[in-house]
């Protein structure tokens, strides 16, 4: 009994339900302290199995197994070993040198040290609860920080807002999975009035996926600025990823520009999953072929193109929608969302109805298996009123608001538009129309104010050619409203000045005007045949 | 069109007519010049005015509301005022506006004068 406590050694023990196998158990050999050195017990060592069964204290010396772990015990100077077991599970052993007197342990002995194992064992086995709950406890809240840094990052880096385009609506979702993943959208104002579109996504999950969609979109931004081709842009993001990209990840992104003007969609893809575009009749899916981001360099992107339609509508998703499962494990599945993409409504009400779709298929109460983004961008059908066939900007260009610049939006607007045929006379009228316009715009509009300058615009399609006056004026300015009347002016009853507006309306075949907040838009319109105006 | 960014009005008599010939763009930055021309040719009471566009360039509204300035004061004057050398883009604005049915538009300075008092040598 001499040894009991400076022979004893605990160590915490497994489950049994996770196995009772890996169950060790150290013996210690006698010291001139009386120390005895821990004897590791292997998993698979029948004298596990021995001791789980034991009934009191076993006699190391008189036992006999084919054991590596009874071997080293008996090597160590082990008499005794006391199972220590707490509701059925072996939870430890205490291991006995021999008794300082060097006689035998008695049968009192024996009958203590069970009595002292049955204490123990409990003891034994809340402060082992006890710390394994710690440890988990510990491992929750670091994962826990680690989650809120990587929502952190990813909010950061997920606009705040969208653009308002005239003629368009943009909507986007984003919900990430608890275990936020690598999901990414941006929207980025373009030169001349286009805008840039992105979603992507980065494999792996946590801080890491996190931090490589940050460089990811940072890098897009800025190429973007100074790229046109959305091809050349993957290519350029490519480059730079690869250097530093983690082993085992990579990048799916989408890139693609519109001209709201046109409504041509011009885009490449590094991978990423197919967008859909809802058409007069269904739905389509856009294809470009290119390798993920951040895999290999040198890789090239293959660029195309689409027309976006009055009434027709764009989605851009992640691989969270299409493969959400349901509780039979059967994913959402890509043929379900073009179908969705064809019935449904663009914009928001097709996002709203695909998340419905979603829920009923994996139930309400599932939890999120990953990232869902989606980003639509829909063509307002009522544009279609105006034309029919393909449009396309021709030019966009600014006018200082200063006095004699019409001139500068005539000759460029004259320049441009010559070549489509107009026809001498007609072409006149328009330089008229469009000097008047901006004059108009200039002074009612922006009062000459060199901040401000007048947007010009033009646009064709196969019928007709579109020159947008933009001012800021907006609906507070004074603008003519009085028809002019020329024995009214000869008689003094009314002023010598305001021909402008009466001449843009008797210059071109259509003038329309719209007035925003502080954006106010004249659109001269001239037939390509014909018109109201015909060449004499 | 033609582009020119000189105003500039000038006054010639023509028998008993004044004529007033109109260079460069007819703006805002027409109405200095184009006024002094027309009290110039008034200092001799001429039984008749026309006015040559043949030099002139671009014109706008400002440029037509000048015009119809220097109508009102022909009519208070009860002097004929005429125009020659409109292109035919300009012709039509006068049309539209009117300003073709208080003063006669030609093709030439003989046909604006004839029967106004000027020599048609």
């Amino acid at each position: 009994m001499t040894t009991l406590t400076t022979a004893f050694r605990r160590r915490l023990l497994r489950r049994p339900v996770e196995s009772a196998a890996t169950v060790p158990a150290r013996a210690e050999r006698p010291e001139a302290s009386g120390e005895v050195a821990p004897v590791d017990i292997a998993p698979n060592d029948p004298l596990l199995a021995y001791l789980q069964s034991a009934t009191g204290a076993v006699d190391v010396e008189e036992l006999e197994l084919v054991s590596p772990a009874l071997e080293a015990m008996k090597a160590a100077g082990v008499k005794l070993a006391v199972p220590l077991v707490s509701q059925g599970e072996l939870i430890g052993v205490l291991n006995l040198g021999p008794r300082r007197s060097e006689q035998e342990y008695s049968s009192d002995d024996r009958k203590l040290l069970d009595n002292l194992a049955a204490q123990a064992a409990p003891a034994l086995r809340v402060g082992q609860l006890v710390r394994e709950q710690q440890a988990e406890a510990a491992t929750r809240q670091r994962f826990e920080q680690e989650l809120e840094v990587a929502r952190l990052i990813q909010q950061n880096f997920l606009p705040k807002q969208l653009p308002e385009l005239p003629n368009w609506q943009l909507a986007a979702y984003y919900r990430p999975a608890r275990e936020v993943g690598g999901d990414f959208y941006d929207v980025i104002p373009l030169p001349g009035g286009r805008l840039g579109l992105v979603i992507g996504d980065v494999t792996d999950k946590g801080v890491p996926a996190a931090l490589v969609m940050a460089a990811t979109r940072s890098v897009l931004r800025a190429s973007a600025q100074r790229i046109v081709d959305p091809g050349a842009v993957l290519e350029r993001v490519n480059e730079h990823l690869c250097p530093d990209m983690p082993e085992k990840m990579f990048v799916t992104c989408l890139y693609g520009v519109l001209d709201p003007a046109t409504g041509h969609f011009r885009f490449a893809n590094a991978g990423h999953d197919l967008p859909y575009v809802k058409r007069a009749v269904g739905s389509e899916e856009l294809r470009a072929r290119g390798m993920p981001l951040g895999l290999m360099t040198g890789m090239v992107y293959e660029e195309k193109e689409t027309v976006l339609e009055p009434g027709d509508s764009l989605l851009l998703h992640s691989d969270g929608v299409v493969e959400a499962h349901d509780p039979r494990r059967v994913m959402f599945g890509f043929p379900r969302l073009k179908d969705a993409v064809a019935h449904y409504p663009g914009g928001h009400e097709l996002i709203d109805r695909v998340l419905t779709d979603l829920r009923a298929h994996t139930g309400e109460d599932a939890e999120q298996e990953d990232d869902i983004t989606m980003v639509t961008l829909a063509r307002s059908p009522v544009a279609s009123a105006q034309t029919s066939s393909p449009t396309r900007q021709l030019v966009e260009f600014e006018v200082p608001s200063a006095e004699g610049n019409e001139r500068i939006a005539l000759e460029r607007v004259s320049a441009i538009v010559e070549p489509l045929g107009l026809g001498e006379a007609r072409l006149r009228r328009l330089e008229t129309a469009v000097g008047e316009a901006t004059m108009n715009a200039m002074e009612h509009g922006n009062h000459y104010r060199a901040d401000q300058p007048v947007t010009v615009r033009v646009v064709t399609d196969a019928e007709r050619v579109r020159v947008q006056i933009v001012d800021q004026g907006g609906v507070s300015a004074d603008r003519e409203t009085e028809t002019p009347d020329l024995e009214a002016k000869l008689a003094g009853l009314q002023r010598p000045r305001g021909w402008g507006l009466f001449l843009i309306k008797n210059m071109v075949d259509e003038a329309d005007e719209a007035t925003h907040e502080d954006e106010h838009v004249l659109e001269l319109v001239m037939n390509l045949e014909g018109g109201s105006h015909d060449d004499e | 069109m033609t582009t020119s960014d000189t105003t500039r009005t000038t006054v010639r008599a023509r028998g008993t007519a004044a004529v007033l010939d109109l260079a460069g763009d007819i703006n805002a930055a027409a109405e200095e010049s184009l006024e002094a021309a027309w009290d110039e040719a008034m200092s001799v009471s001429p039984t008749a005015v026309t006015l040559n566009f043949g030099n002139a360039g671009y014109i706008n509204s400002t440029g037509i509301a000048l015009i119809v300035g220097v109508l009102a004061k022909s009519r208070a004057r009860g002097i004929p005022l005429s125009a020659y050398g409109l292109t035919s883009h300009y012709e039509e604005i006068f049309q539209i506006t009117r300003l073709a049915d208080y003063m006669a538009i030609t093709p030439d300075e003989d046909s604006a004068l004839r029967g106004a008092g000027g020599s048609t040598t």
